[in-house]
């Protein structure tokens, strides 16, 4: 049998219909209608300062949906970090006003505090690796909210000193730390994501933990650290969280959870993990951000706002099951 | 030597079936018969065709063009109900069955006995167990059908297909998943279907089973219908060539190689429940197989000396020096690679391009600091898939969009990317169409040839025989034996791999 | 001892019998430190209390038993239960038994939605009742324009119906306990109750034997919100009162109850005695622990810690049995 060697290309070709054919295109369309519909309820918005009162209004939410997508890229969840705000934040608040521990450590210890309830259900789940990741986090979810109603029962904590709400109010220039800060992060997450072997074993445990295992991948490791991380930066929420309001209770960061998924899988990532672009997740950021705003510019009640949040989310992820999402896919293909 | 059309009456005719899906074409004006009380094989290269054919008659799929007839009579099928009201009935390869209930619920599941709307589970319980009991089953119909083993769920599809008084009875690859003694039941099983009026298409890869079984076998190739012939005129060149479209000589070119020093040792090594006290060697250029029937532990003793597993007792040695493998990366580390048994759930991710797949173990080789180097991975997984002649056009096709021969091509290449010493290949060519397993065989021999040391798990008798030159035969955990390549014949393997006591081991059903 | 080993082993390998043993020692803990536990009062009360989780924990049960979940279930119940006390405050001669059809109609239609995104939108199910959660929940406060509606605004009938026995017995627990036996006859004895069972365990295989798994999803959570909108009516009447946020968090008691109860996460697996116990531990815990005198601020902290401390030992029990098992294997 002689056969030629057969040869196989490896340079991928570019194709222009299909680099225009992604989700994140359709994202930044609906980022621009956003920012338009918000411009005409506006006139201030479109400004510089506009803008940044605008990202201001959100931005703390938004450091839970970084790690958010690491979580859902290798195909787990995390249900808790709504309880892991609150818990850090009461226990910084406590440490400070009731142990009379020094501002600058209680800030550290909240961040070791979220980091270890992040580390807690990252032992749990790799530990236990028959165990589910939503039932887990379900449990935590009640456990770590519970020890905040045990620490603060129904009251507020305030009274922090006048430069702590200068980490969430403080700027330089006009640019506030929080976004450098986000920036900084989001940069960070976005390049692990997808430019290093870090990320590139995310997605293979996202796309197929047991041939990833059979690859000499330490998948519980992995685990392990992406649960922690997120932990830690429920706690940096926290902290930009608790400075902004000067006050902090047990029942805030409330559907946190609920949001960041929300902007993660808008965002293009899939819930079954191995799939995903980091910018969609960052549109789709401040997407929600910004379409949270201006409804509430035009004093849209809470009401509305939780139905179009919800709305959004559903056809989001509708879209490209529905047959106008696939014969425009199919249409494409043939052009192709 | 085709059959002469007579005028037996048919139980199942297809006239001209042609089914399209985008952009290929399963059937192509497939021709076929099915006599009434016949045992009729089905074979093909994988991609021929066959599953489609099945499909179509059972309902799943509608075909495009052509017709089909029951008795004569013609048939359209909305869905498979409508065949299952036919009395057709399939048993597949990939048990279609529900674990988590039991047997009596799966073999009803959709046709419970219902008394003004209530369902009889005594009555149902009852006839199930009549059913075992026909089929000389050891198990009882209130067992949770995840408890059983695979022979024993292929038991209860087929008093499912019994259930529903099925007169065509089609099996997908009966015997892939049994051991010796469990295919001669399965045997005994199907022929008592047929003394009882039940027609039988099956499909194999297995000539034994062909032989054993079939009067007629219908040769599918590239969508269309080759040819049907008796079996008794028909030898296994002949099939082939049908199968394949050309002549396939020396299937197994093991070279002769200089065998070398020792390479890997595993000593006492054993694992609670699975193995125990396995000791064995493979040296340079050896081809070493580790054979014996389905449960024997041969995947287990591997994928402990892999670091999937735990050992609970036992040595492993590397040139003589004793090393500890804890996981998947310590092993490959020293030089191990292991070719996982699943190519599809553990051996590739298919959702990816086979360029990422091949590069996977050796990321971090192909970064600096941790930071990707696309071109580098690129090169790197473009000569390894030409090297092991994988048929695809682009590094970037999907794994999922390749035969499973190629996909097997695929792994060995991602094997190949880590510098190794020793190789495991668990069932290298099962699932694998006779082109792609020649090509395999090529590729192992040549890696014997360039001094790696390898280990082959085998059920197949004729590509041990073939490829090993030296042979560890398995038995409920132990080693039963070590032959060498021109001391071993079929019988002595089988004797040393069956199970000899008389108390029963079979796993604990709850 | 050998025998009492093997009695234990006997006892322990059924899940339900394991989790009456533990529910029995729980009780006879409670009932020392406060022996108003066992108490007739007590117990009505601690019955009555669980009855609305009892009739949602039935839909969610059917609802995991597809493999899929629902945590839209706390925003039906306030949906369904604003809109029944809206009819009832607008149109006061409406017979309560309407009003009640009305708002278990309106939960039909929220699980209705809810399996239509589901099965025919191709939306995983945590994701799409997550949206539904966020709508449903807006829907009620926009339709109250966030207001409450009060007792006297709500019909004297709707609202004796929880404060009325029958025979000696509580409406709400007979509710609930029709509940439980029609949902468990329909689970055993019907072939569409065995379905969801087959869609659960093996969906793939469900399709090819031709059962149709969208009808079998949408029925499911149509069934599910209508038993939320159940859940509303009764408790609107128990409350007596239609709040914004009522029945907020609730979903995840209910998963609770029914994961404690042993129903499996993944699908195919679960047993109506299993969520019965599930709920009762969960009442007896809302109930038991003001008792001992556990301030009420410690309650969420221990419920959770006990639903991962008992699926911690679930998986730890698995093991040591598949440990014994591997053992016995003689080789």
């Amino acid at each position: 049998m002689a056969q030629t060697k057969r040869v196989i290309a490896s340079e991928k070709v570019f194709s222009l219909k299909s680099f225009f054919l992604q989700w994140e295109w359709f994202l930044l369309l609906v980022f621009i209608l956003v920012n338009i519909m918000n411009s005409f309820i506006s006139p201030y918005y479109l400004s510089g300062s506009g803008l940044l009162t605008a990202t201001s209004s959100f931005l703390e939410k938004a450091f839970i949906a970084l790690p958010m997508v690491f979580v859902l890229v290798i195909g787990d969840i995390d249900i808790s970090v709504g309880s892991t705000v609150a818990l850090s934040s009461v226990v910084m608040a406590e440490c400070y006003n009731k142990l009379g521990v020094p501002m600058g450590l209680a800030i550290v210890i909240c961040l070791l505090v979220g980091t270890l309830c992040g580390f807690i259900n990252g032992i749990i789940l790799t530990k236990f690796t028959e165990l589910f990741p939503m039932i887990v986090t379900l449990g935590t979810m009640i456990l770590y909210r519970g020890i905040a109603v045990m620490i603060l029962e129904d009251q507020a904590s305030k009274n922090f000193p006048s430069w702590f709400s200068n980490i969430f109010w403080g700027k330089i220039g006009s640019v506030p730390y929080m976004l450098i800060v986000f920036i900084i992060c989001a940069v960070v997450f976005g390049v692990l994501l997808h430019k290093t072997t870090f990320g590139r074993r995310m997605f293979a445990i996202g796309s197929n933990r047991t041939a990833s295992k059979y690859a000499g991948i330490e998948v519980q490791k992995i685990r392990l650290i992406v649960y922690t991380l997120t932990g830690l930066f429920a706690a940096v929420t926290a902290i930009f969280l608790t400075s902004r309001m000067g006050s902090t209770r047990p029942n805030i960061g409330e559907g946190y959870e609920l949001e960041a998924i929300s902007m993660v899988v808008l965002g293009g990532i899939s819930t079954a993990g191995g799939k995903g672009r980091f910018v969609g997740a960052v549109i789709a950021i401040f997407i929600i951000g910004f379409l949270r705003y201006g409804l509430g510019l035009i004093n849209t009640s809470a009401s509305a706002m939780l139905i179009i949040i919800g709305s959004l989310l559903i056809v989001a992820v509708m879209f490209p099951n529905l047959k106008l999402g696939s014969l425009i896919g199919k249409k494409a293909k043939k052009l192709m | 030597m085709s059959v002469s059309e007579n005028d037996a009456k048919y139980v199942l005719e297809l006239n001209g079936i042609t089914k399209i899906f985008p952009g290929v074409k399963a059937l192509d004006k497939v021709h076929f018969q099915l006599r009434p009380g016949e045992i009729h094989a089905l074979m093909g290269e994988n991609g021929a065709g066959k599953s489609t054919f099945i499909k179509v008659i059972t309902g799943v799929h509608k075909a495009d063009e052509g017709e089909m007839f029951l008795d004569g009579k013609k048939v359209e099928f909305r869905g498979p109900r409508d065949a299952q009201a036919a009395g057709i009935a399939a048993i597949y390869q990939h048990v279609t069955a529900y674990p988590h209930l039991t047997v009596t619920e799966n073999i009803f599941m959709g046709h419970e006995k219902v008394k003004f709307g209530k369902i009889m589970w005594n009555q149902m319980n009852n006839e199930a167990n009549d059913f075992l009991k026909q089929l000389r089953a050891d198990f009882s119909a209130t067992v949770e059908m995840g408890a059983l083993s695979v022979a024993q769920q292929q038991m209860v599809e087929i008093a499912k297909a019994l259930s529903m008084n099925a007169r065509i009875i089609i099996m997908d690859e009966p015997t892939a998943a049994l051991t010796k003694t469990e295919s001669e039941e399965l045997y005994r099983i199907t022929e008592n279907l047929r003394d009882n009026g039940t027609s039988i298409i099956f499909i194999s890869h297995r000539f034994e089973d062909m032989y054993r079984l079939a009067t007629r076998v219908t040769v599918l190739r590239d969508s269309k219908n080759i040819g049907t012939y008796n079996v008794n005129e028909i030898t296994n060149d002949d099939l082939i060539r049908a199968m394949v479209g050309r002549e396939i000589s020396d299937l197994f070119p093991k070279p002769e190689v200089q065998i070398g020093e020792e390479v890997l040792r595993i000593q006492n090594f054993s694992r609670t429940g699975y193995f125990k006290n396995i000791s064995f060697a493979v040296r340079k250029g050896e081809i070493l197989g580790l054979t014996g029937l389905v449960g024997a532990g041969r995947t287990e003793v591997c994928e402990t000396i892999f670091g999937i597993e735990e050992k609970s007792e036992g040595k492993v040695f590397l040139y003589g020096k004793e090393v500890k493998i804890n996981n998947p990366t310590d092993a490959m580390k020293l030089g191990i690679g292991y070719l996982p048994e699943d190519r599809q759930l553990q051996g590739l991710i298919l959702d990816w391009g086979i360029g990422r797949n091949i590069s996977l173990p050796v990321i971090d080789k192909m970064s600096k600091h941790g930071w990707l180097n696309d071109k580098k991975e690129r090169d790197l997984a473009k000569r390894l898939a030409e090297q092991v002649d994988t048929k695809a056009v682009t590094i970037f096709d999907k794994a999922s969009s390749l035969s499973g021969g190629n996909q097997q091509k695929v792994v060995v290449a991602k094997l190949l990317s880590t510098d190794l010493k020793v190789i495991i290949l668990d069932e290298p060519t099962k699932g694998v169409d006779v082109g792609a397993k020649a090509a395999i065989y090529v590729i192992m021999g040549e890696l014997a040839r360039q001094g790696y040391a390898i280990i082959m798990v085998s059920s197949e008798m004729p590509e041990t025989l073939g490829m090993c030159d030296r042979i560890i035969v398995m038995c409920e955990g132990k080693v039963t034996g070590e032959l060498m390549r021109g001391e071993a014949t079929q019988e002595i393997i089988l004797d040393k791999a069956m199970a000899k006591s008389h108390h029963t081991t079979e796993k604990e059903v709850r | 001892m050998e025998k009492i080993k093997s009695i234990t082993k006997t006892l322990t390998k059924s899940r339900e019998i394991s989790l009456i043993l533990v529910l029995i020692v729980l009780c006879a803990a409670i009932q020392l430190k406060n022996n108003q536990f066992l108490s007739f009062a007590n117990l009505n009360d601690l019955l009555v209390n669980a009855t609305i989780m009892c009739v949602l924990a039935v839909g969610m049960m059917c609802v995991l038993l597809i493999g899929g979940i629902d945590i839209s279930i706390g925003s039906t119940l306030a949906l369904s239960g604003m809109v029944a006390a809206l009819v009832m405050r607008d149109y006061p001669q409406t017979p309560a038994i309407v009003s009640a059809l009305i708002a278990i109609g309106v939960g039909l239609f929220c699980g209705f939605l809810n399996g239509v995104v589901i099965a025919k939108g191709g939306v995983i199910p945590i994701i799409a009742t997550l949206g539904f959660m966020n709508i449903f929940r807006g829907a009620t406060y926009l339709v109250a324009k966030s207001q409450w509606v009060h007792k006297e605004q709500i019909t004297p009938d709707f609202q004796n119906f929880t404060l009325n026995s029958l025979f000696g017995i509580n409406n709400m627990i007979t509710v609930a306990t029709l509940c439980f036996i029609i949902a468990a006859y329909f689970l055993k004895f019907t072939r569409t109750g065995r379905k969801i069972y087959a869609v659960g365990s093996n969906a793939e295989a469900a399709e090819v034997s031709g059962i149709s798994i969208t009808k079998i999803k949408i029925m499911v959570y149509s069934l599910m919100g209508a038993l939320a909108g159940l859940a509303g009516a009764l408790w609107v009447s128990k409350y007596a009162s239609a709040q914004g946020d009522s029945g907020k968090g609730i979903e995840m008691d209910i998963i609770a109850a029914c994961v404690i109860g042993g129903v499996s996460l993944t699908g195919g697996k679960g047993t109506m005695l299993g969520v019965v116990l599930g709920c009762l531990t969960l009442g007896i815990l809302n109930n038991a622990l003001p008792l001992i005198n556990v301030s009420s601020f410690w309650q969420d902290a221990i419920k959770g810690l006990i639903i991962i401390i008992a699926i911690i030992l679930n998986v730890m029990t698995q093991r040591s049995l598949d440990r014994n098992n591997l053992k016995r294997r003689e080789l």
